[in-house]
């Protein structure tokens, strides 16, 4: 090949990537630019949000909108109340998923496939279609208000997929280490503390990410405004839509935006801390451990 | 130590797959006892059944003449090494050994003293801190023995633990096995598809197939004396070869070869029209030249194993393999006409419709 050749083959390799970098920067931005816009909106006050022409970056950042939220107990209450109610969610569904996960992936059951199946098909019934006799059920018991309102509904819907999750993963693991481990005398329940928990950590973290960030934890909206009638009581999805201005005109985008970008931040530092281990889970099966 | 007993054992899988037949065996105090069979042979399912790990339909296991039919796997005081060594990725390798120990109930006094014994036996003290992950193949294989010994259990179960192993360490370990098992004195079975290792380290054998018991006995015994054709083309390699062959009162008849039949043998098989014939390839001997009682064959191909070659022969129709020293290549070629003979003594015959010996 000659030097020609050669040096021109570099330079349309150099764009190749240099094209494949513009490519990925593109979908980044795209991809985060409504959050982006999110927190530059938070940080402008209430003129410059409504200026024509669209000011893109604020000419002095205004922390008022934060300041406002996080000096107001209502908000702060419902803040907490998510998290709570996020964290007991996903607490009892990984519990309940590990059991029944396990029973479904080891222990000879009758219909196992039937049940699975089963469990699918709970998942595909719209939620509007509990809503009411769920209402019922909660108001009777006297829950409306109380976090178990949203807690046993949640741990029931994000169950079906954090089950066939888990069972799909404790199948990847050696059956042989089980019969060991019967062999050396453990019983059921121990073999699944000491030996399957302990080889699962990646698959929990991951099931624990999509349960507290899916549709039925973190960003459930419907249940929540309909089982949570005081605001003190309210999860943070319904607080934003309830918040309003000074008058019936305004509507506060300025706080909405920073409401947004402060309810996002948990689920960001979850999804940091785990992240190692989520990779780790969603890439299990793909290399043989 | 302890003496098993299998009795009329049968296990269906699913309902209607048949894993064993009826399968009796009896195994003696401190011996080491292999199963052998091809895979799918319902070898494995055997161990499982003794370990308790899988429910037999039908029969009973018995140690030292007590049914242990109902007992869990961990009342029933046995070990077993699987072939991929089962050692839990999450716990060092002292871990591992004691965990089990633990649960038994041991002090701590004992479990330390029988940590010592067993990493000494086995040469793993260095490595007693390590996870499973770090260890190379060969290592994880003494692990899962140590783990097994320190259990002292009255019975060991091995399923295939040289199979992962690549085959240099596989023929050491092999020795290190039969060296190890011979010091403890303690009864193992052993589960195996390779004949070489059941050879090795076998007192004796059972050969199954299909879930049913072939044949049992010394390595010897059922290499010389195989009571079925199976049994005869299962052990020994180069394969035994199998001839089938027209009998015609005192003369056999292969095509166009006829020979004479002179020993004692002759009352079995003078009244049958056809049997099968066979012959171990290290009993086929080969000449360069015609002689009486020589037969025809023709030269197809070589393969050469150190000192000696396997010769592929075509006589008649069959292929005939035969165990050759190499030098006897040096007089003749590929497609060349040899003549072969037999010593009748080291013919064996079975019936040709249903493989069983005569």
């Amino acid at each position: 090949m000659s030097i020609e050749k050669r040096k021109k083959n570099a330079v349309w390799r150099k764009l190749k990537i240099s094209f494949f970098y513009l490519l990925i920067i593109f979908i980044v931005f795209f991809h985060l630019a409504p959050f982006l816009w999110q927190v530059i909106s938070s940080l402008k006050n209430a003129e410059e949000i409504y200026s024509i022409p669209v000011k893109y970056f604020p000419s002095s950042v205004s922390w008022d909108s934060y300041k406002h939220l996080i000096t107001s107990p209502v908000f702060l209450k419902n803040f907490f109340n998510s998290i709570i109610i996020s964290l007991a969610t996903t607490f009892f569904c990984l519990v309940f998923a590990t059991l029944s996960a396990y029973s479904l992936s080891r222990i000879n059951i009758k219909f196992k496939n039937l049940l699975q199946l089963l469990l699918l098909l709970a998942c595909l019934f719209p939620q509007i279609i509990f809503l009411v006799p769920l209402y019922e059920f909660m108001a009777k018991f006297h829950f409306i208000n109380k976090s178990f309102a949203l807690v046993l509904p949640y741990v029931t819907f994000s169950l079906p997929l954090a089950i066939w999750m888990m069972a799909g993963f404790f199948q990847t693991i050696p059956k042989e280490l089980e019969e060991q481990a019967m062999i050396d005398g453990f019983s059921r329940m121990k073999i699944l503390w000491k030996i399957i928990l302990p080889l699962s950590w990646p698959a929990l973290a991951t099931c624990a990410i999509l349960i507290f960030i899916g549709p039925f934890a973190w960003n459930e909206f419907l249940f929540a405004l309909t089982f949570m009638t005081r605001d003190m009581s309210r999860t943070v999805p319904v607080a934003i839509a309830l918040l309003s201005g000074a008058s019936m005109y305004e509507v506060p985008w300025s706080r909405i935006c920073a409401a947004c970008v402060l309810a996002t931040l948990p689920v960001v530092i979850f999804v940091v801390l785990f992240q190692r281990k989520i990779i780790a889970g969603l890439t299990r099966g793909a290399l043989k451990g | 130590m302890a003496k098993l007993e299998l009795k009329n054992i049968t296990k269906i899988f699913d309902k209607h797959v048949v894993g064993l037949k009826g399968l009796n065996l009896e195994i003696e105090d401190g011996e080491f006892f292999t199963i052998l069979g091809p895979s799918g042979s319902g070898k494995s399912t055997v161990l499982r059944i003794i370990a308790g790990l899988e429910k037999q339909n039908e029969g009973d296991v018995l140690i030292d003449g007590m049914n242990i039919n109902d007992f869990l796997p961990q009342q029933r005081n046995v070990s077993f090494v699987f072939q991929n060594y089962a050692l839990y990725p999450h716990m060092n390798v002292y871990e591992n050994i004691v965990v089990g120990l633990r649960i038994k109930g041991c002090s701590s006094e004992e479990i330390q003293n029988r940590v010592i014994e067993v990493s000494k036996l086995l040469e793993i003290s260095e490595l007693l801190k390590r996870k499973p992950k770090a260890l190379s193949g060969g290592q994880r294989q003494r692990v899962a023995l140590a783990r097994a010994i320190a259990k002292r259990p009255q019975i060991f179960l091995l399923d295939e633990p040289l199979s992962n192993l690549d085959a240099l360490l596989r023929e050491r370990m092999r020795t290190e096995l039969k060296l190890l098992f011979k010091q403890l004195k303690t009864t193992v079975i052993y589960v195996t598809h390779d004949q070489q290792e059941a050879i090795s380290l076998s007192d004796r054998i059972a050969l199954i197939d299909k879930g049913t018991l072939k044949q049992i006995g010394s390595y010897e015994k059922l290499y010389y004396e195989p009571n079925s054709l199976f049994v005869a083309s299962f052990l020994g390699s180069p394969h035994i070869n199998v001839l089938k062959v027209d009998v015609d009162q005192e003369k056999f008849i292969l095509g166009s070869s006829v020979w004479e039949i002179h020993s004692d043998y002759l009352p079995r098989i003078r009244n049958r029209k056809k049997v099968i014939m066979g012959i171990r390839p290290e009993d086929v001997y080969v000449h360069l030249v015609s002689d009486k009682n020589r037969f025809p064959a023709k030269f197809l191909e070589v393969e050469k194993m150190g000192k000696y070659a396997v010769l592929n022969l075509k006589l008649h129709n069959e292929i005939v393999r035969a165990v050759i020293e190499k030098k006897l290549l040096e007089g003749t070629r590929k497609g060349n006409d040899l003549w072969i003979n037999f010593e009748e003594k080291n013919l064996q015959f079975f019936d040709a419709d249903s493989y069983l010996s005569l």
